[in-house]
């Protein structure tokens, strides 16, 4: 007989699992970046500069399987030429013990200003990323992400 | 041993701007963990990554330990002239990896 | 270390093998950017594993030749064979795992200390060995000698065991498409391996996937090589046959 997940069984029982599921002590620091530590780190990058929305897309998966590797995606719109181009890209997070992602050094050489990487994120939580354009503007874009967590761990980290 | 994953087109035309993939082995050792001991695991980091085509630099990553282990990054440069893109990751403790590749624009 | 508490509806009727036409790999369970993680071999991350053994398998121990001495091209030599292991082993009298296979040359041939189970060069020399059958169809355990240890590995798949007394099956033939906690139940088939988890942040093999399944349920993992586990691994491999190996898989 087919059993599958939906068919309803005869009996059922809920069964709370306490503790069975874990995330990997990553970051086991109880120091945490936060909300402000981000708008402070990201203070030092732009100065007195406003950082307005747009021109950058943040590409990341809504609801991610596990937080140790998360793909990210930053396009900014920009002709690329020795004029008009986009000269940094800086990534902030929210909540893992640093602010700090990365800075992505570009120029007119790169021709297109998309980089892709993968991330670490501790949790659920806010991702900035702030392009610098070589007439000195800021741009920004962020994204929220939920962070799911695996089910079979292991005794050790 | 470490590792690294490398692909840059063989060939491309003058001014395209052509993807580079990469991928290296390397833990990212945030500096944040502690062992079964409870002694803390001290950092061990990629960075940084720079891309230098015939010798002029054209991109650069500075990488903090939010970036996961076996770092993979992609990026784009103008296909300016044949020769060599030279790939360079700097670790916190061992000596920097270079990696080669050789491009032909036509 | 964040824990929390999940509750989990279980069915308590008797577990059924899922029909064939049913089966899907761990693959099909996965975001989409879990399997393009997978599906570009520029981007898996399984791959550096996969580069790793090639060059061991051209490196010669000191006084001996190298797997490539007696092997040659690995292309040719070893595609198909992942697909039949764990695979009967006449001198022993079981089935061995393909780890096992490869360390039996180490020391059998190569007069070579064995690797250890879950080191760099175990998992890599076998993910390069595996990759060889990527794409082809799995058929371990589908002879009469390997019938008992078949057997042997579905009555401890549908075992209850551990504090939560669960079965294997309970999760992975009853109630596998569903959602616990944040992941959700493959069927188990172990397609990919050795396989890159993100969990683990690096390329590992079945025993060790087996062995935390197993603390999952908070029971004893089984000790690494064990003729159980290794039983397991069959029964496994079994219930997947037909289906193609991914090897190098990626796996939240
Ligand atoms: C001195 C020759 C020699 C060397 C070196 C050697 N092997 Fe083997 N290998 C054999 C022979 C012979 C067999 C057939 C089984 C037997 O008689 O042990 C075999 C069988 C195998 C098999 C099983 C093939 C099948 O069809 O089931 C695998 C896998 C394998 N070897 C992998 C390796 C790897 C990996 C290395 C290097 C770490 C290696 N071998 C080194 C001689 C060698
Ligand atoms: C409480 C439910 C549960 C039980 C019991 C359980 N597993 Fe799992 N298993 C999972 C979940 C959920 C995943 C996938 C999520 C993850 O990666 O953590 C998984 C993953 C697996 C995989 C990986 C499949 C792949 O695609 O690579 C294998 C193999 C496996 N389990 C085997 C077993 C075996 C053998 C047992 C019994 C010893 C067992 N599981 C017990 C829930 C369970």
């Amino acid at each position: 007989m087919k059993r599958s997940p939906t068919a309803a069984p005869t009996r059922r029982r809920f069964l709370a699992v306490a503790g069975g599921v874990a995330l990997a002590p990553l970051f086991v620091r109880s120091a945490r970046a936060t909300p402000a530590t981000m708008a402070a780190a990201i203070r030092e990058v732009v100065g007195e500069a406003p950082v307005r929305e747009g021109k950058v897309t943040l590409e990341l998966p809504p609801l991610v399987e596990n937080g140790n590797a998360v793909p990210m995606t930053v396009t900014v719109e920009s002709p690329m030429t020795a004029a008009e181009h986009v000269k940094r890209i800086h990534v902030f997070n929210e909540k893992n013990p640093q602010p700090y992602i990365a800075t992505f050094h570009l120029g007119p050489r790169a021709g297109k200003a998309k980089i892709s990487t993968r991330v670490r994120l501790a949790d659920s939580q806010k991702v900035v990323a702030i392009a610098e354009l070589s007439d000195g503007s800021f741009w920004s874009a962020s994204a929220d992400m939920i962070v799911t967590l695996a089910a079979c761990v292991e005794e050790t980290p | 041993m470490t590792q690294a994953l490398v692909n840059v087109p063989a060939k491309a035309k003058r001014g395209e701007a052509i993807e580079i993939k990469t991928l290296i082995s390397h833990p990212m050792e945030t500096g944040y963990r502690h062992d079964t001991n409870g002694q803390p695991i001290p950092r061990d980091i990629i960075h940084t990554f720079v891309a230098r085509y015939n010798g002029e630099e054209v991109f650069r990553a500075d990488l903090h330990p939010a970036i996961a282990a076996n770092p993979f990054i992609t990026f784009f440069t103008v296909a300016t002239e044949s020769g060599v893109i030279e790939l360079t990751w700097t670790q916190d403790h061992r000596d920097p990896v270079t990696q080669t590749a050789n491009i032909t624009v036509e | 270390m964040t824990s929390v508490v999940i509750c989990f509806l279980i069915s308590t009727s008797f577990a059924a093998e899922i029909p064939q036409d049913e089966r899907r790999s761990g693959t099909a369970f996965m975001t989409r950017e879990t399997q393009a993680m997978q599906e570009d071999d520029r981007a898996n991350p399984g791959m550096l594993a996969v580069l790793d053994g090639e060059a061991l398998w051209k490196d010669a121990p000191p006084g001996a030749k190298a797997c490539a001495g007696c092997h040659g091209e690995a292309a040719t030599s070893m595609k198909g064979v992942a697909a039949r292991y764990p695979t009967f082993d006449e001198a022993r009298g079981r089935p061995i795992d393909l780890e096992q296979r490869i360390n039996l040359c180490r020391t059998e041939h190569q007069h070579a200390p064995a690797f250890t189970w879950e080191t760099r060069e175990l998992n890599a020399i076998t993910a390069y060995v595996a990759n060889q059958s990527r794409g082809m169809p799995i058929t371990a355990g589908t002879d009469e000698r390997s019938r008992p240890f078949v057997e042997a590995g579905r009555a401890l798949f549908n075992k209850r065991q551990g504090q939560l007394d669960l079965s294997c099956a309970q999760c992975h033939d009853d109630n596998w498409g569903k959602r616990l906690a944040g992941s959700v139940i493959p069927q188990a088939h172990p397609t990919g391996y050795p396989e890159y988890r993100l969990e683990w942040q690096s390329t590992g093999s079945l025993q060790r996937r087996l062995r935390s399944c197993v603390f999952g349920v908070r029971a004893e993992p089984l000790g690494y090589g064990a003729p159980e586990q290794v039983d397991l691994e069959l029964y496994l491999m079994w219930r997947a046959r037909g289906m193609p190996l991914e090897t190098p898989a990626v796996r939240p």
